[in-house]
């Protein structure tokens, strides 16, 4: 569903070269749940928005539901993240101008769906994040953990065949967490890939696979030397 | 998705009310600042004759010499002499010369008074040289003229007024006392500028409500109503003057094509190369023939304070809208996020372009709106910055009005391209790392 082969991202200024990601590989398999752990400044979100197609790339390939996308233009790429992928931010990221209805209206709108077919899906969509009854409320009138159903509603509408979460709960109260997370869940039984960046171990443990990034690259856990020297340190803590 | 986008824009405006009322207001007040001076522009260049401009030619033949010429450039009309040389020859397949008389209707009932009209004197030709149309009859011919016959063409203005609008031809009309038989009344006639007599009314006069024959005028010794200009003293009396160097009368000739056009000015200037011969003319020929659009250039018809209000109000209208780039450009940047938001959600550039481009012209369109209303009021209240005859030209009609909201929506958009530009250029991934 989603596979990057020595992929690397470089930010440039006049006198530096900064690496968000090098020789990153991954793949991804259709219907996974996979959790992408690592620690601040790793490179996990610009991963997330590079699988996204939000941003463009340095090096390497990358392969989306067997499309390699990087000669792809505006028009191209706006078109597969409309059709394919599903976005969920830890910010919510809802229009605030615009209610819970138009909200999830807009993916479904940029797809030129006639008003009967986007109607039926948004009302779809709500009941299955439980929020029919606030079709007409604003953003600011509802609570986070509703924003982010709201959010994974509107990612719904559009049957994107990949989800892509960026710390999905990590402005939520523990219950909300849990009931997103559950969410998820259900969305994955269903059928969707799923791919979410978490700092989140509980939230990680609940995926069917985790990768780790660090300072740009995936790797094993069980062979990185900093991951055996902190847990070296933590078992002679506690020994 | 134009109607999605329109509702959007509609919703825009109406979220930062102070920010909308402000950009439609600097829109407004540019475009009808413009609009009402470009009224008044197009009344006064406007192509009064369109269909002949081309064809109509005013003849220029210098009879005072470079002494008393400016610039070398031949006096603006002719004096009786050239004029009736150049109608006997009837080198054109129309011409006419042509003067203002000072002429008062005198009504049947005695206890009314008489009525001053503007009225020319003219030849038969005039009427099918500048496309005169007639509600009733016609215009007189050549025999009349020859005849010096006392007959008029009269408007439907001062048809109605002494006729009540019925079919006059072949009544009589009274003239400072004299009958003149009717034999036609004009339709609806109002060329503005009054490009055939543009010397006298620089342009711009009342309409026309009395055609009699030149030579019929000539013969009732009726002096001109408009400029007579004399470079030494004509001496005594109606034929002195009439022999004389004094020009007062207007010359036009109808020459369909550029073969034809030639070969009058070679005429003209054989005819000046005559008389120079003759020993009249103590200087080289030089004569001019200049067809309406070029005739209303020489003589300036547009005033030279519609051309410098319109350039200000240009220049205002530009100030308005770099103003419009500003706001816009604060307006939509601040919608950034929500820009990234729909970036991430399918939207393409092109498509964000569309949005705020549709958005812009929702302004522009409001804008239009209050500029359609300042201009009414700029068009009523031209008559206090020009004279009464150009003010009456300028009015808000149809095309103007369509005009003024597609000047505002236009103005607008090409405004708002620069914060558009902006506004697709915003990287959705920072934006939503941002947020």
């Amino acid at each position: 569903m989603l596979k990057m082969t020595h992929l690397s991202k470089v930010y440039r200024t006049e006198v530096v070269e900064t690496y968000a990601l090098r020789d990153f590989n991954i793949d991804v398999k259709e219907g996974e749940f996979v959790a992408v752990t690592g620690p601040s400044g790793s490179g996990k979100t610009t991963f997330l928005t590079i699988a996204g197609l939000l941003e463009t790339f340095s090096g390497g390939e990358y392969h989306l539901d067997g499309i390699e996308v990087s000669n792809l233009n505006d028009n191209a790429r706006s078109k597969i993240r409309n059709e394919k992928i599903g976005f969920i931010f830890q910010a919510f990221n809802l229009i605030p101008d615009l209610n819970v209805f138009d909200n999830i209206e807009v993916p479904l709108r940029y797809r030129g769906m006639k008003a009967a077919e986007r109607k039926q899906r948004i009302m779809d969509s709500l009941e299955r994040v439980g929020l029919a009854s606030r079709a007409k409320h604003y953003p600011a009138e509802l609570s986070g953990g509703q924003q982010q159903r709201v959010a994974i509603a509107r990612a719904l509408a559009g049957s994107p065949r990949l989800l892509l979460a960026d710390e999905p709960t990590g402005n939520l109260d523990t219950q909300m967490a849990r009931s997103v997370l559950e969410l998820l869940e259900d969305i994955h039984r269903e059928g969707a890939t799923i791919v979410m960046v978490t700092h989140d171990p509980e939230l990680a443990a609940r995926a069917q696979r985790n990768v780790h990034i660090i300072d740009g690259q995936v790797v094993d856990l069980s062979e990185d030397p900093r991951f055996h020297t902190v847990h070296a340190e933590h078992t002679g803590t506690t020994a | 998705m134009f109607a999605y986008y329109l509702q959007l824009g509609l919703r825009s405006l109406q979220r930062n009310p102070v920010l909308t009322a402000l950009m439609v207001m600097a829109i407004g007040f540019g475009v009808a600042a413009s609009m009402t001076t470009y009224s008044v522009f197009l009344a006064t260049s406007s192509n009064p004759i369109p269909q002949k401009s081309s064809q109509l030619y005013a003849v220029q033949v210098d009879n005072w010499g470079p002494e008393d010429s400016d610039k070398g450039e031949p006096p603006d009309s002719l004096n009786y002499t050239d004029a009736m040389a150049l109608m006997a020859a009837h080198r054109a397949p129309r011409q006419t010369a042509l003067y203002p008389v000072g002429v008062s209707v005198v009504p049947d009932d005695q206890s009314q008074l008489p009525s001053p009209e503007s009225t020319y004197a003219t030849y038969g030709d005039a009427f099918a040289m500048f496309d005169v149309p007639f509600l009733h009859g016609s215009g007189w011919g050549a025999a009349e003229d020859d005849a010096h016959a006392a007959v008029a063409v009269i408007s439907r203005v001062l048809n109605d007024k002494l006729f009540r609008g019925a079919n006059s031809v072949g009544r009589q009309i009274n003239l400072d006392g004299r009958n003149y038989r009717i034999t036609g009344v004009m339709d609806s006639w109002d060329p503005q500028p009054l490009f055939f007599d543009a010397v006298n009314t620089s342009g711009f006069s009342d309409p026309v409500q009395i055609f009699i024959p030149f030579t019929r005028a000539v013969e009732l010794k009726m002096a001109t109503a408009g400029n007579n200009n004399c470079n030494r003293d004509p001496g005594l009396g109606w034929d002195a003057w009439l022999h004389s160097e004094c020009i007062w009368i207007q010359y036009w000739a109808e020459l369909p094509d550029r073969a034809q056009a030639v070969a009058y000015r070679q005429y003209l200037h054989g005819y000046a190369a005559e008389q120079q011969r003759a020993g009249r003319f103590r200087w080289a020929p030089n004569v001019r023939l200049s067809n309406v659009e070029q005739w209303m250039d020489h003589l300036k018809v547009v005033p030279p304070e519609a051309k410098i209000s319109l350039l200000v109000a240009l220049g205002f209208l530009l100030i308005c809208l770099v103003n419009t780039v500003g706001l816009l450009l604060a307006k939509f940047m601040r919608r950034a996020p929500e820009i990234g938001v729909r970036r991430a959600l399918g939207a393409s550039r092109k498509t964000v372009y569309a949005q705020f481009l549709i958005e812009a012209a929702t302004v522009g369109l409001a804008g239009g709106a209050l500029g359609l209303l300042l201009t009414g009021v700029g068009v009523l209240c031209v008559g206090l910055v020009f004279d009464p005859q150009i003010a009456r030209l300028a009015t808000l009609d149809l095309s103007l009005i369509a005009l003024t909201l597609l000047v505002a929506v236009l103005s607008t958009v090409l405004a708002a391209f620069y914060p558009t530009w902006r506004a697709a250029q915003v990287q959705p991934a920072w934006q939503l790392k941002s947020n």
